[in-house]
């Protein structure tokens, strides 16, 4: 057993045990009452009277020198109190590469970036100035490809890259190019094997980027004390990453900046990177230290934030005649936009499981990525996965077609297990890797699959397509949760956790995690909901589907420890050992004893009725570090990526109507190894919700940028994101089989519905058109242009 | 949110309306008639639309009307466009109305999109209009010269055309074409809300359909060299429907977002060729 | 003057506020007299998060005059107590971030209000002016049939409400 566990069983408690009464049911949310009644405070929702209003000026070209920019007439607009250009705060900022001002200086890389912001006591005196700010642009050539850029006369749009801030694990940027970062993969002999293969599958792929889709835009207020002190309540996902990233900015020091966040309204990975906190930090260091509000539009949220990564890509995957993979070489050029953000990990994160879960001893692979005059990209559900799957599932498709064999039996035949090694030469021991085979013969069940992927039913056609999946983490080595349990006067306990409730209720399963440990009903359980870097212990970050695991592992150590703590000073009391006393249902008890004493007695110690006192004040602590995490090696990719792999087997049935190239998805399927589901509702719900958002996103969701680069579609009139009735009918199953490291050997599930939804659709639609759909969205304009070559 | 600050007035009369208009202008004021007000709010905040006054025509009773008088349909500008969906005796009276607006926008925005706001628009689509111009209804509008009624074609080419202090009163339509067989057709990128790749109205009266299209061009159009080309014999339906689409000059077909133009052409063809089919004029 | 003090009669109250003219319905609620529940989600009528009823019908409150509603009864989120439909998008797990819930929540409260027998075809029509991005629409739809048994079993017991799925579907 992993020496993670060897601490709690000390305790009377394990988690390692099948029997549970809280944690694996249904409860209700802790967030429930405040979210129905309209209660729940976002970012936005926070409306004094003497705080200031900010509105973004931002460039119409997506590649331009700035020849001059003039603020008089806006200076003396109503209400006015500032107007910053990127002069005034010439601080480079990004993370893992501080590639980006703060405000364009002489150069605007993408359209929609911050050129100017102005400051004013109304919002819309703000909105007003931004029409009296004069600027005057000179068009420069637009790059609007990750391929276009990666030519070698393609104009450089960072000459100077090699002259940025950066994290070297991360990112990698090579100068004299448009490349922000490369990462390479190379295992086995991928060069030398391609003569013994019998069949070689080549397939490109692309699409373009696309948008979160969050319902809260994000909104930033920032203010600074009078001693300094720098208080942010923001829109985010990553609240404690904010402090070192002010610091490296601006020079303060990171204590001196205390985050808030309020309830946000869905993230997806678009807000796990701060990218306007700097911003509007400049804005209030501008008026004194005021409280300053940004609030974005959702034209900016499309335009100018962050968004979902494009990727033009090329793979080839080699086989023997019976079907098992020999070798794969992918090249992957990522569309990362005019700044690197996350992207560059995006990019690592699709390189170290370029193969999806399938044995492939040899492996080449290059990621690329790209600057382009695009919006920046950023983490999105997934990361990096939906991305590597899509290229690496056409390729199997292509493959399983090319051999005349089932293609779900080539999934099984080449399925990764234990014993086998990911591309990183990771080798999957013990309970690393879920359980492959298991997700595709249920898949097989689910979806009623004989084999045949296509049925005609008079003028439509009915058609199956299927994928698997899997995704590690993609942490840094060294990503930490700590957590602190109090126990209250009224026998209840609070958890205080830096995870950010973002909609997907770790909240609430970490109660249900503490209660387990209680041995009480999840009601006894408060949860502090908002997060304050100041009071919260840190969380590293809420992305990845690592919440549970991080937080859930510090959680639970914080409950024991609690425990530990009542269980000694009961046992002074009851004369007894520790060991004997049993907490359960709010009460300390002991088998020697009638008596049985309520845990709020034992808050402070606990004090007897002639007066005199024992113990100490109970305060639960408990912290967890991730395991098992190495950087990879620069010239093999060789290390270890993440703990542990959570595999899927994802299909979708869809009905085709040749005559208009129109379809509609009717049924769509998601069978996870979840290792151990802790809420069924709540895994329910967060694996469907991943799904509609994955299948939206595939059949209709991209930006469509005009000919100079600025994206024209940033509203929902014109970006037609899935609404109610849109959705198919959806078949999800667990399996659970457990992660040693992990409470109850739990995984993360929060993106994995979402991974596998396009490269099912597109394998279902190629069967139902004869011919292969590569692109995204899989729209019936791009079905009619294959299917006509029109 | 609208950065710009305007009067509001509203208005009882068909007179004060005018009135209040004729005030604002000759104060060198811009002012704009408000009907569900959505297009006014929404390009006024990305600063595509800035009057300095907004006179609100929905008190007016006429525009309020919604009545079939001697057997002509009147329809008072600022009815909602769910009003005309949710009232069962237009399932009878003027279905294809019905079934056109009820594809605009999604419900909640239908409660406050008006009639004549949606046909005034400057957002190209102006869907509410196509069931009109088939019909060949008539205006009623109001302005300095007091009350007129016209022909739609008058009102209406490409865009609303009426002078600056004009306004719709209410639409009137007969009897024989507002009943007439009908199709409409709608086709979009995705879903089931958002803008029309291809929109287009139809009836058939005699041996005529009558055709009118939004979304194929920047404006909504009724064609007759169109509508001759369809009712054509000794021409397949795909020869008519291919003819029919040479007709508009390509360059005035859309290519952006919701589809390039020859996607868009090839949706247009399939509309036509349905509509012909369903209208039996196959 | 672009500006002025208007009465507004919000959940039962009558609140007097200083309005411009130029200022969305949406804006006030929320700026001007605490009212949070309606939520900005694009400003532009698309996403429905701002819905809120005036008098007994939806309207998206950020294409809509605050000047609008004078003499009109607007209710928000924050005007509704333990209704069925919020009691049902508890039960049904019917949100995950919440940012959509209370324009979903107003918008389905007016439908179970307006029609006494909820088809599909009808909670399609209307549902579909929100977005959500979370939930996957099926728990949604879930809470609103759910709510209208609630609110049958609250009110006339005999009232058939089954929910008739494939009439229609295809509309
Ligand atoms: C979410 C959403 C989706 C939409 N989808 C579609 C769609 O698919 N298809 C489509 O066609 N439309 C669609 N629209 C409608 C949209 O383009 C306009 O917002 C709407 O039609 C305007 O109507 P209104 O009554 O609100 O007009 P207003 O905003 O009040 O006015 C619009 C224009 O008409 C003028 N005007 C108003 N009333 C009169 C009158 N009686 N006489 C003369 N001029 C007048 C105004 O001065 C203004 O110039 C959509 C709108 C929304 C919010
Ligand atoms: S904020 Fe009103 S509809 Fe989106
Ligand atoms: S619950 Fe997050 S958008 Fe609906």
């Amino acid at each position: 057993m992993s020496e993670a566990f060897s601490p709690w069983n000390m305790a009377h408690f394990s988690t390692n045990g099948s029997e549970t009464t809280v944690v694996g049911h249904s409860v209700g949310r802790k967030d429930t009452s405040l979210k129905v009644t309209g209660h729940a405070k976002y970012t936005d929702d926070e409306i004094e009277s003497d705080m200031l209003h900010a509105a973004l000026l931002t460039s119409p070209h997506a590649h331009a020198r700035i020849l001059s920019m003039d603020r008089r007439r806006a200076l003396q607009a109503p209400g006015v109190r500032a107007v910053l250009f990127g002069t005034d705060c010439p601080n480079h900022t990004g993370d893992p590469l501080a590639d980006r001002p703060i405000l364009a200086i002489d150069t605007v890389r993408y359209a929609g970036e911050p050129v100017a912001i102005v400051i004013a006591d109304e919002f819309h005196q703000a909105a007003a100035a931004l029409a009296s700010i004069d600027v005057v642009y000179a068009p420069l050539p637009v790059v609007q490809s990750p391929k276009a850029a990666y030519e070698p006369n393609a104009p450089l749009l960072h000459p100077d890259v090699h002259t940025y801030r950066r994290n070297r694990a991360e990112a990698n940027p090579i100068p004299g190019t448009n490349i922000a970062t490369h990462v390479p993969i190379r295992k086995g002999h991928p060069d030398d094997v391609w003569a013994s293969c019998d069949v070689i599958a080549e397939v490109e792929v692309s699409f373009p980027q696309a948008h979160h889709a969050y319902m809260e835009t994000p909104a930033i207020i920032a203010e600074i004390d009078p001693d300094g002190e720098m208080h942010i309540t923001t829109s985010t996902q990553s609240p404690f990453t904010i402090p070192s990233l002010i610091h490296e900015t601006f020079d303060v020091n990171p204590s001196q900046v205390r985050v808030h966040v309020p309830f946000v309204g869905g993230g997806f990975g678009g807000k796990s990177s701060p990218y306007l906190e700097p911003l509007v930090v400049a804005a209030s260091k501008a008026v004194g230290g005021r409280k300053v509000k940004l609030r974005c539009e959702r034209e900016h949220a499309m335009q100018t934030l962050p968004c979902h990564i494009g990727l033009e890509a090329k793979v080839r995957l080699g086989a023997k005649r019976d079907g098992r993979f020999v070798a794969v070489d992918i090249t992957y050029w990522f569309d990362g936009g005019a700044y690197a953000d996350r992207a560059v990990i995006v990019t690592r994160a699709a390189v170290q499981d370029c193969t999806g879960p399938y044995r492939i001893p040899h492996v080449r692979c290059d990621g690329f990525c790209m600057y382009t005059n695009h919006p920046p990209a950023t983490a999105y559900r997934g990361f990096g996965h939906p991305e590597e799957t899509f290229v690496i599932e056409r390729a199997v498709d292509v493959l399983a077609r090319q051999l005349h064999l089932d293609p779900l039996e080539i999934r099984r035949l080449n399925a990764i297990r234990t014993g086998d090694s990911t591309p990183t030469q990771t080798l999957l021991t013990g309970g690393r890797v879920g359980n492959v085979p298991g997700c595709i013969d249920h898949l097989k069940k689910l979806m009623e699959w004989d084999g045949r992927a296509v049925r005609r039913e008079g003028s439509r056609i009915i058609a199956k397509g299927m994928c698997c999946s899997w995704k590690t983490s993609s942490t840094p080595p060294n990503a930490s949760s700590g957590a602190i349990v109090r126990v209250n006067e009224d026998s209840t306990v609070t958890l205080l956790s830096g995870v950010v409730e973002i909609g997907q209720g770790t909240k609430t399963a970490l109660a249900q995690m503490v209660a387990e440990v209680f041995a009480m009903s999840v009601d006894r359980v408060h949860v502090v909901l908002e997060v304050d870097t100041k009071e919260e212990p840190e969380h590293w970050k809420t992305v990845a589907s690592r919440g549970t695991l991080l937080a859930g592992n510090a959680a639970v150590r914080a409950a024991i420890d609690a425990v530990r703590q009542l269980q000694e000073t009961a046992a002074i009391v009851f004369q007894c050992r520790p060991s004997d006393v049993r907490i359960s249902n709010g009460v300390a008890s002991c088998a020697h004893e009638e008596k049985a004493i309520p845990i709020g007695d034992f808050k402070n110690g606990y004090a007897f009725p002639d007066g005199r006192s024992v113990g100490r004040m109970v305060i639960g602590r408990g912290s967890y570090t991730i395991e098992d995490v190495t950087p990879l090696d620069p010239e093999t990719g060789r290390g270890s990526p993440g703990p542990e792999w959570t595999v899927a087997a994802q299909g979708v049935e869809i009905e085709y109507r040749p005559a208009d190239c129109t379809y509609r998805v009717l049924r769509a399927f998601s069978v996870i190894d979840a290792g151990k589901v802790i809420h069924p509702a709540l895994a329910l719900g967060q694996v469907k919700g991943a799904m509609n958002m994955g299948l939206s996103l595939a059949s209709r969701e991209g930006y469509v940028y005009s000919g100079r680069g600025v994206v024209t579609n940033p509203q929902f009139r014109v970006y037609p994101i899935h609404r109610y009735g849109d959705q198919p009918e959806y078949h999800v199953v667990f399996l659970e089989t457990p992660d040693e490291h992990a409470p109850w050997g739990l995984r993360g599930l929060g993106e994995h519905g979402l991974i596998g939804m396009p490269a099912a659709l597109a394998s279902a639609l190629s069967n139902a058109l004869g011919v292969d759909v590569n692109e995204m969205p899989m729209t019936s304009e791009l079905l009619w242009r294959i299917q006509t070559g029109g | 949110m609208h950065p710009m600050d305007f009067e509001y007035v509203s208005s009882p009369t068909l007179s004060d309306a005018v009135r209040q208009y004729t005030r604002f202008a000759q104060l060198g004021k811009r002012p704009m008639y408000f009907g569900g007000g959505t297009e006014i709010i929404t390009l006024g905040r990305l600063h595509q639309v800035n009057p300095d006054a907004v006179i609100d025509l929905k008190p007016i009773p006429e525009t309020q009307v919604m009545a079939v008088q001697q057997g002509q349909l009147v329809l008072g500008g600022s009815i909602t466009l769910t009003q005309i969906t949710d009232a069962p005796w237009l399932g009878e009276a003027f279905p294809l109305l019905q079934e056109t607006v009820h594809e605009i926008a999604d419900r909640t925005a239908r409660n406050k999109i008006t009639i004549a706001g949606n046909i005034c628009g400057t957002i190209f689509y102006r869907e509410a209009v196509l069931p009109f111009l088939v019909c060949d209804s008539k205006v009623r509008t109001y302005g300095p010269k007091r009350g007129k009624e016209r022909s739609i074609h008058r009102v209406f080419n490409r865009e609303a055309r009426l002078e600056p202090s004009e306004f719709i009163v209410q639409l009137v339509t007969d009897e024989t074409a507002r009943t007439a067989p009908f199709v409409h057709i709608k086709r979009r990128k995705a879903g089931r809300v958002g803008y029309p790749i291809v929109s287009a109205a139809a009836i058939r009266i005699d041996d005529r359909i009558r055709i009118a299209f939004s979304g194929v061009c920047p404006f909504p159009f009724r064609s007759s060299a169109i509508e001759t080309i369809l009712r054509q014999r000794g021409l397949t339906v795909r020869q008519r429907v291919d003819q029919a689409i040479q007709r508009i000059p390509s360059h005035l077909i859309l290519d952006d977002y919701e589809a390039s133009r020859a996607y868009r052409t090839f949706v247009l063809a399939n509309v036509l060729e349905e509509i012909l089919q369903r209208l039996g004029g196959a | 003057m672009p500006k002025q003090e208007v009465s507004l009669s919000i959940n039962g109250e009558q609140r007097m506020v200083v309005i411009r003219f130029a200022d969305t319905l949406l804006e006030v609620l929320r700026g001007k007299l605490g009212l949070t529940g309606a939520k900005p989600g694009c400003n532009n009528g698309d996403c429905g998060a701002c819905t809120v009823l005036i008098d007994t019908c939806p309207y998206k409150a950020c294409i809509m005059l605050a000047v609008e509603t004078v003499g009109h009864e607007i209710t928000t989120v924050e005007g509704l107590h333990s209704t069925p439909i919020q009691q049902a998008f508890a039960d049904c797990y019917a949100f995950q971030c919440g940012y959509c819930t209370p324009g979903f929540i107003m918008n389905a409260h007016a439908l179970l209000q307006q029609h006494r027998v909820i088809d599909e075809y009808t909670i399609r029509e209307w549902l579909e002016s929100n977005i959500c991005r979370c939930t996957s629409y099926e728990e949604i739809g879930e809470a609103v049939r759910t709510a209208a048994r609630l609110r049958d079993a609250r009110t006339a017991p005999s009232l058939d409400t089954s929910v008739d799925t494939q009439q229609r579907r295809d509309l």
